[in-house]
């Protein structure tokens, strides 16, 4: 059931998400565009009876992360570029370890201290598993409050249902912006989550031991043999938001605050007679490729709008690999992007062909 | 229904406040809206604007390039957003601070409001931002005058009835200089996105 | 400039003309002129290599015309490291506020310290995250309220505030460690002092030289500026006691004890 509307900030949506999905443990460290995030959760959390802690770092923060996710604790943290960029090695760990986490990244312009404004320049650093060695996490893109809000509780289950971590990744339009929600009252923690597998004291059982170290000869191998098979089995989270896809000739490809600014100018351009539509992706990782292909399949060419300077367009190019190329139409970090930006370089691409833009 | 609005002001000016109660009196009145922030990196001073969008229909962008009105409380303001402002459009600008001689009125709506004088008429400076929503209100009707009192009411409920008064009577008598000036113009909301 | 005019207060040159952006009563002004002042009077700004840092001074860059180079928040100690081994004949500093010393930065600062690296740190300490907008800083005082202890600091969940120029003096390898205030001109007087005789201690080759500075945040206490000094001159020496924790030239009690050697 859904309440009545409340007004929030994008960061505020997740922090409320993150509550609402029975997050026990919060660990953070301030940095703009997200300190809404732990300034929220230091008091709710507390007042709910969760640990939270400001810790000294993001790699503290994320390394308190991974001895909650080791307990069975639906446990958080958040941070914004720099700040994640800490993180990847406790994340690998985590991933390694086959351990349940939600990393919220609210992405700001980089590399190196950057800007604080929005970017979608951590693309890569989220969807190739930003650290070392082989591994996927699962990641979530809202573009409004309430799909943040949404996208956060389902985060937790889906953490748990694969022993994964999950991103969610934001930008700082996101996080900053405003927009009313109805928050919705969520199953919570299941009953029994995680009990098979956790860490709470060997009595009575055989001890359980998480790790990611494997030196035996072989060992490492099969575990990733398991790691592989559990990542094609995420791939059926893959998803995406159609918007006048069915008689479009050109479909724009974007995702978050991006997809939300490039749904005015698809509206625009249809009232000039442009037959465009958009493919959000929902899921950057499993990114949903089929649905892509499908697309391109009917014959539609594809332009990859993003606010960075080229990230996801790779991963359009090879879902449509078979029929069809993508355009790349980038707004560099530190330009906030409109939707008149992108409305005059689409009508040259819908009356010319081949043409790579740079807004 | 569609509209959409850049408030813009100095840092401490309230702009993001009166962004913020507009958002609040939107959501209130049923419609969807959304409220997008830009501040400086400074804590204190800088520039501060934000765009507020009002739809009945699913909001797409928040950020809005050209908007359809312009809430203008100081002089670098007006220079960094009069070019953007739709034909058509209205104009709210504190001419307390605001050189409105040089404004080219074609083809916009123009409401010159002294903000800061009537808020300082009505007890402090602190309310021209307050001043210059009601004008908007008037100036746009994008919203029942009502709904916007209410809100500012709420906003000030802890801070005692004086308050409560003086900031509502900022509302009103903002609302009445937009009509002087000759405004209860509305734009047209249909045929936006 | 009139015949009965004399001059008798200027910045130093080393110091760019130029509005700042720190709010009012905020004491990393004064702070950015001591440190100028300092580098001038002992002749060391040509050979000077700035390490800044992230928080209010990231743009000390723009205040003070000097060699620099931005480090990642809370590595100033490190890359000043890097820099001085490279150029051990530059004078290095690094100036950091209390987030990005004593919370993400303190394994750098620490080891800088007890290797006794030939460098020079300006610690501001205001016990809040001032840029990030008020957050809770490992010099937050018990009690204290900040946008993440609504409630103010708890000393069981959180711990009491750190002491870095005690803890620092601890250290072999630093050579002179002190405390001081810019909140009156008495205390101003003292705490140039301290910090030539911090850059002093890196000419003579000694080891690190540590200032730590209570300073003031008027935005984020929400106090005026006046408040806000008085609340350095009361309720901070009291847990911050001013004074030098380390010097060269003093003999330091072997019995454990706390020792501070006043000015």
């Amino acid at each position: 059931m859904r309440t009545d509307r409340i007004l929030v900030k994008g960061n505020e949506a997740i922090a409320m998400g993150a509550m609402d999905a029975g997050c026990e443990c919060y660990f953070a460290y301030p940095i703009t565009p997200q300190s809404d995030i732990p300034e929220y959760l230091s008091t709710a959390l507390v007042q709910a009876g969760g640990e939270f802690i400001q810790a000294e770092s993001e790699i503290a923060a994320a390394n308190m992360l991974l001895g909650a996710a080791a307990c069975g604790k639906r446990a958080m943290t958040s941070s914004s570029s720099p700040g994640i960029s800490l993180k990847q090695e406790a994340i690998s760990y985590m991933a390694g370890s086959d351990l349940p986490a939600v990393i919220v990244n609210i992405s700001r312009g980089g590399p190196g201290l950057g800007s604080i404004d929005p970017s979608q320049g951590d693309y890569y650093q989220a969807t190739r598993g930003g650290g070392h060695g082989d591994y996927r996490t699962l990641v979530l893109a809202p573009s409004t409050c309430q799909e943040a809000y949404d996208l956060t509780v389902g985060a937790f289950d889906l953490a748990f249902t694969y022993r994964n971590p999950v991103v969610i990744l934001g930008d700082a339009i996101l996080g900053q912006m405003k927009e009313p929600i109805r928050t919705w009252r969520s199953r919570g923690r299941p009953e029994g989550e995680a009990e098979d597998w956790a860490l709470s004291g060997a009595r009575g059982r055989a001890p359980r031991l998480l790790k990611s170290l494997y030196l035996s000869e072989g060992a490492l191998a099969e575990h990733h043999a398991h790691l592989v098979s559990k990542y094609e089995q995420m791939q059926a989270e893959a998803r995406g938001e159609e918007v006048q896809t069915q008689d479009a000739e050109l479909v724009v490809v974007a995702y978050g605050s991006i997809a939300r600014i490039a749904k005015n100018t698809i509206r625009s351009l249809r009232t000039e007679g442009y037959r465009v539509g958009l493919f959000r992706p929902i899921t950057l990782y499993p990114f949903p490729a089929p649905a892509l292909a499908d697309l391109a399949s009917q014959g539609k060419r594809f332009v990859t709008i993003e606010h960075n300077t080229g990230q996801m367009v790779d991963d359009v190019r090879l879902a449509v690999r078979r029929f069809a190329d993508s355009e790349l139409l980038s707004v560099y970090p530190g330009r906030l992007p409109n939707p008149e930006d992108f409305e005059h370089p689409i009508r040259q691409l819908m009356q010319n062909e081949q043409q790579t833009e740079e807004a | 229904m569609y509209q959409d609005v850049i408030i813009a002001g100095f840092g401490g000016q309230g702009v993001l406040l009166i962004g913020n109660v507009l958002a609040q009196a939107a959501m209130q009145a049923g419609q969807n809206v959304t409220f997008m922030p830009v501040y400086g990196v400074e804590m204190r001073g800088g520039t501060a604007n934000c765009t507020v969008v009002l739809a009945d229909e699913e909001i797409g962008s928040p950020v809005i390039h050209s908007p359809m009105s312009l809430i203008v409380m100081n002089q670098p303001s007006l220079t960094k957003f009069l070019p953007r402002l739709r034909s058509g459009g209205v104009l709210v600008v504190n001419s307390s601070l605001v050189d409105t001689s040089q404004i080219q009125e074609q083809g916009i709506h123009m409401a010159p409001i002294a903000a800061n004088d009537i808020a300082d008429d009505l007890g402090t400076v602190k309310m021209a931002n307050i001043v210059a929503l009601g004008a908007w209100i008037k100036a746009t009707n994008a919203l029942p005058l009502d709904s916007v009192r209410e809100v500012v009411a709420s906003l000030f409920a802890a801070k005692g009835e004086k308050l409560i008064q003086a900031n509502d009577q900022a509302l009103i008598r903002g609302a009445e200089a937009a009509v002087q000036a000759g405004h209860g113009a509305q734009i047209q909301a249909e045929g936006k996105l | 400039m009139r015949n009965q005019e004399q001059a008798v207060f200027s910045v130093p040159e080393v110091m760019v003309d130029t509005p700042m952006h720190f709010c009012p009563g905020c004491h990393h002004g004064t702070i950015h002129r001591l440190v100028g002042e300092c580098l001038s009077e002992l002749g060391l700004v040509d050979s000077t290599i700035c390490v800044g840092s992230v928080g209010c001074s990231v743009f000390i860059y723009n205040y003070l015309r000097l060699d620099a180079v931005e480090a990642p928040h809370g590595r100033a100690a490190a890359v000043a490291t890097g820099v001085k081994r490279a150029r051990p004949e530059n004078f290095v500093f690094t100036y950091q506020g209390d987030g990005d010393l004593a919370a993400i930065g303190l394994s750098e600062i620490v080891y800088a310290a007890n290797r006794g690296e030939k460098v020079s740190v300006v610690f501001v300490n205001n016990t809040v995250y001032g840029m990030t907008g008020g957050q809770m800083a490992p010099t937050t005082m018990v009690g204290q309220k900040t946008t993440t202890c609504a409630g103010g600091r708890s000393q069981e969940r959180d711990g009491a505030p750190l002491k870095m120029a005690e803890m620092l003096a601890s250290l072999e390898g630093t050579s002179f460690s002190a405390r001081v205030a810019v909140d009156s001109i008495a205390h101003l007087k003292k705490a140039k002092k301290a910090l030539k005789k911090a850059f002093e201690v890196q000419i003579q080759g000694l080891g690190l030289g540590f200032v730590e500075f209570l300073s003031a945040c008027p935005t984020n206490w929400h106090m005026n500026p006046l408040e806000a000094n008085a609340r350095i001159s009361g309720e901070l020496s009291a847990y911050f006691p001013l004074g030098v924790y380390k010097d060269p030239g003093q003999a330091v009690e072997a019995s454990g004890g706390e020792t501070c050697i006043r000015m």
